[in-house]
């Protein structure tokens, strides 16, 4: 089978014959594979036309896509089949070269560097100090700018949220979260009144309000009156990257964060009972005042949201 | 004009035997002395292994992103600026969002092949990226990164580093519900960095999250400064691989001190040129039938809602999955915090990652204390450690990444998170140590084996007359010949001698 392929041995370093195997193409019927290859040139040649009449006429993107890809598609396999079988087929061979330079050179080189720089930094000792410690603070004034211009210093933003002795519990929509409005077991998320449309209400202040069964529930010793008629908040950033904890299993009594499948037990201070997440959710102290509202007593004890170092 | 002797004949003699194109090639050889070096460029040897088009498929995805990315950003606006949205669109008609989804929404619906344009620009960054690992896979498996080659494996790495980092970017960039997550999640690592990371996260934010700022900064870092970044470590990484030659597999032919294959001029040229074509053609065909990141459906970024089964792409997906299955180790001490269940999944281990492909050319030459030059790769299989050694880590990164879908799995088979999860850490753990040894026995066993590794011909069966059988291996396929021809020197493209000279018999005619 392989006496089609006449072995071909190699020739000398000098040009090759225009009949020399290494330069006749690969392919056994060339007439053949040409008209293939012809084939598909014609085919890629229709797609990008129809890709240049369908933008023209705003076709849906998948006619877009259909006509360019298969254009390019067929073009580069007709290309590819043309390098790879009309061409020469070779093998050829080119000679590396050591890329290092003699020894002498680099000798030559080195010295020039060590000598003639050394020669001057060694004479001129002041000036060289002088030029290097001018460089050298430049270098680090102009870390200035990342520094004090890209942001504010975090100072204490990342210990409190908005929430006040007082704040109203609003809903996303600003309206006020009324004792009555909440069926047991359903959750809302709240916001302390005025910043439910701002990015900082949002990403820092977001709280769930739970409404649990049982009217005298305490989720935690020392938190006795912060959850008035069963109604309990927690944080809904996960301690663990901060994501909002979006889901409530009302049976398992589990607020659960969807990015890691952190689990915090609502009866139980919001205690990771699962997953990454190292905290438990801080609880927000609630009250209700005389009209019926559900109100804060004070901001969280504690900075909400993922770890950091200065927190305690 | 009317000069009756300037015929079609006399005006290309003057154009000289090569016409137009010698002509222009004289102006710039006259300015610039390119034919020298040009010609030897052209005569470049690429060698024949499909193996070299991984790095191929890289460069021209890369060349996609670049176009794609340029129509993408004549639409795009970025702005966290809040407007309502009035599209054609209807679903989200009247909600209120920023310019930067409003717009990335406009540009898939309303601009003509928009959405084309950015489910390609999406592709081609997936299809990058894979292409890469790949890529650097069979570097490392084949050692191509050793002596002469260390600079460009780092080179290699830091592209791979800023090409997932700018993915990162990108996908941010529309400030849709699930991207808007994703940030959420790079502030709290950032945040988690000790000492440095409220500073670090401020700076980078420029405040608290999620503020403002975030979206044009992601924009410039994505569109100027990492592609630019980007666009001279390719320049280089080409440079290099051309001043020092290409490394090739031993063969009949193949030594040390040379290059086999094709030349570049014509036939590498069509071939890279015809896979060009090819990849961005099957890069719009995914973009026309393969739908990807439909923002739309997800909705707007708010701060206070979450999406359900949020994945990231899918290179960051080790990194999720790391930051599943790593236990809850806060440190609290000293009135300070370091939140290790993100610090050493999210960025210590990532740093180990790295840093141990970066190290590697060095650490590998350090424990084979070989320091000599190598331009024939090998056979993954004849160094059974090296190979041993990157099954270990591919495995250990697959676990990862499966454990980042770890509540999918737990849903799809109906067994507990719990059990997933316990899985999960117990096959991450394990996987390096079971690939290890499987991978560094096959590669020892193909090693010892002849022939391993090679297509079999068949034996051929024939009784004597004595009655006795006698087999004898057929010859080789056809193209395994073909692969093992015996080299020769480049051809002269320009100047082929005649086939009428007299052959080496001694007597050459000499034309003056
Ligand atoms: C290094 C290579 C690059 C990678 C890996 C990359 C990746 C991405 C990804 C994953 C997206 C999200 C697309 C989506 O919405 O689904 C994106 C968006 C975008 N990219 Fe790139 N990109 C690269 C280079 C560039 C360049 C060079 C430009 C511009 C010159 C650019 C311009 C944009 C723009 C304007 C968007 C936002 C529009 C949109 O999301 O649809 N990209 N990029
Ligand atoms: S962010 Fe909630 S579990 Fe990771």
């Amino acid at each position: 089978m392989s006496d089609q392929h006449e072995r071909r041995t190699p020739v000398s370093l000098t040009g090759l014959r225009e009949d020399d195997p290494h330069l006749q193409p690969a392919a056994r019927n060339p007439r053949l594979v040409e008209r293939v290859i012809a084939l598909t040139f014609l085919l890629g040649l229709a797609l990008v036309v129809g890709f240049g009449a369908s933008y023209w006429v705003n076709a849906t993107p998948w006619i877009l896509g259909a006509t360019l890809g298969g254009g390019l598609f067929f073009l580069g396999v007709g290309l590819v089949a043309w390098g790879k079988y009309l061409m020469a087929r070779g093998p050829f061979v080119e000679e590396r070269h050591t890329l290092a330079s003699s020894e002498a050179d680099r000798e030559a080189f080195v010295a020039a560097i060590v000598e003639r720089g050394g020669g001057v930094v060694k004479r001129r000792k002041v000036l060289g100090g002088l030029l290097g410690g001018g460089l050298g603070a430049f270098g680090i004034v102009a870390l200035f700018p990342l520094l004090r211009s890209l942001g504010p210093l975090p100072k204490g933003t990342l210990f409190h949220t908005d929430w006040r002795a007082g704040s109203y519990a609003v809903d996303q929509t600003g309206r006020r979260i009324h004792v009555t409005d909440l069926a047991v077991g359903s959750i809302v998320t709240v916001f302390p009144e005025g910043t439910q449309n701002t990015d900082r209400g949002q990403a820092v202040d977001q709280t769930v309000l739970i409404r649990l069964s049982n009217e005298n529930f305490t989720t935690q010793k020392g938190r006795e009156s912060w959850g008035p008629m069963g109604y309990i908040a927690y944080s809904k950033l996960c301690t663990h990257l901060g994501c909002p904890v979006g889901l409530y299993e009302q049976q398992l009594q589990l607020l659960v964060c969807p990015c890691h499948q952190s689990m915090f037990n609502v009866n139980n201070g919001a205690i990771p009972e699962f997953g990454p997440a190292p905290r438990p959710l801080p609880q927000l102290p609630l009250y209700i005042d005389a009209a019926g509202y559900i109100r804060s007593q004070s901001d969280y004890n504690q900075p909400v949201g993922p770890g950091f170092w200065e927190r305690s | 004009m009317s000069d009756a002797l300037v015929t079609k004949r006399s005006r290309k003699q003057a154009k000289g035997r090569y016409g137009v194109i010698g002509k222009a090639v004289d102006e710039l050889d006259e300015r610039l002395g390119v034919a020298k070096g040009g010609r030897g460029f052209l005569d470049k040897i690429f060698p024949d292994h499909w193996s070299f088009m991984l790095g191929e498929i890289a460069l021209y995805s890369f060349v996609i992103l670049l176009a794609t990315g340029v129509f993408l950003s004549f639409y795009y606006i970025p702005s966290s600026a809040i407007v309502t949205y009035h599209g054609s669109y209807l679903p989200l008609d009247g909600q209120s969002m920023t310019a930067s989804f409003a717009s990335t929404v406009n540009l898939s619906f309303a601009v003509r092949a928009g959405l084309l344009m950015r489910q390609m620009h999406h592709w081609a960054a997936d299809i990058f990226i894979g292409s890469m690992v790949v890529h650097m896979a069979r570097v490392f498996f084949t050692g191509a990164f050793r002596k002469p080659r260390e600079l460009n494996w780092t080179v290699g790495v830091t592209l791979l580093t800023l090409a997932i980092v700018n993915g990162f970017l990108g996908y941010s960039l529309p400030d849709d519900l699930v991207s808007g997550t994703g940030i959420r999640i790079a502030y709290s690592i950032i945040l988690s960095v000790p000492v440095v990371g409220t500073y670090l996260a401020f700076f980078i934010f420029g405040g608290n999250f999620p503020g403002t700022a975030v979206i044009p900064r992601f924009f410039i870092l994505h569109v100027l400064i990492v592609p630019g970044i980007m666009l001279a470590l390719v320049v280089a990484h080409m440079v290099l691989m051309v001043r020092q030659k290409h490394t090739q597999f031993p063969g009949e032919g193949k030594t040390e001190s040379n290059v086999v294959g094709s030349p570049l001029f014509p036939v590498f040229l069509a071939k890279t040129t015809g896979f060009m074509l090819i990849v961005t053609g099957v890069t719009a065909l995914l973009g026309a039938f393969a739908q990807i990141n439909p923002i739309w459906q997800f909705g707007p970024y708010d701060a206070a809602r979450i999406s359900y089964a949020v994945q990231p792409d899918w290179y960051m997906g080790f990194l999720d999955g790391a930051l599943r299955i790593f236990p809850s180790w806060s440190f609290h001490s000293f009135g300070h915090t370091i939140p290790f269940e993100v610090t050493i999944p999210a960025v210590i281990f990532p740093g180990l990652v790295f840093g141990l492909a970066y190290a590697w050319p060095a650490i590998e030459r350090r424990v084979t204390k070989d320091n000599a030059m190598h331009n024939l790769l090998d056979r993954p299989s004849s160094r059974p450690k090296r190979t041993a050694a990157g099954a270990a880590v591919l495995a250990a990164m697959s676990m990862l990444f499966i454990a980042s879908s770890t509540d999918v799995i737990a849903n799809f088979f109906h067994v507990s998170l719990n059990t997933v999860l316990w899985s999960m850490r117990v096959l991450v753990l394990i996987s390096p140590f079971v690939a290890y040894p499987i991978a560094y026995k096959i590669a020892s066993e193909m090693n010892a084996t002849r022939g391993a590794g090679r297509r079999k011909t068949v034996n051929v069966v024939t009784r004597t007359e004595e009655g006795e059988y006698v087999a004898t291996p057929a010859p080789a396929y056809a193209d395994d010949v073909a692969h093992d021809l015996a080299p020769t020197p480049v051809p002269d493209f320009i100047e082929v001698t005649p086939p009428e000279q007299p052959p080496s018999d001694g007597v050459r005619t000499i034309d003056r």
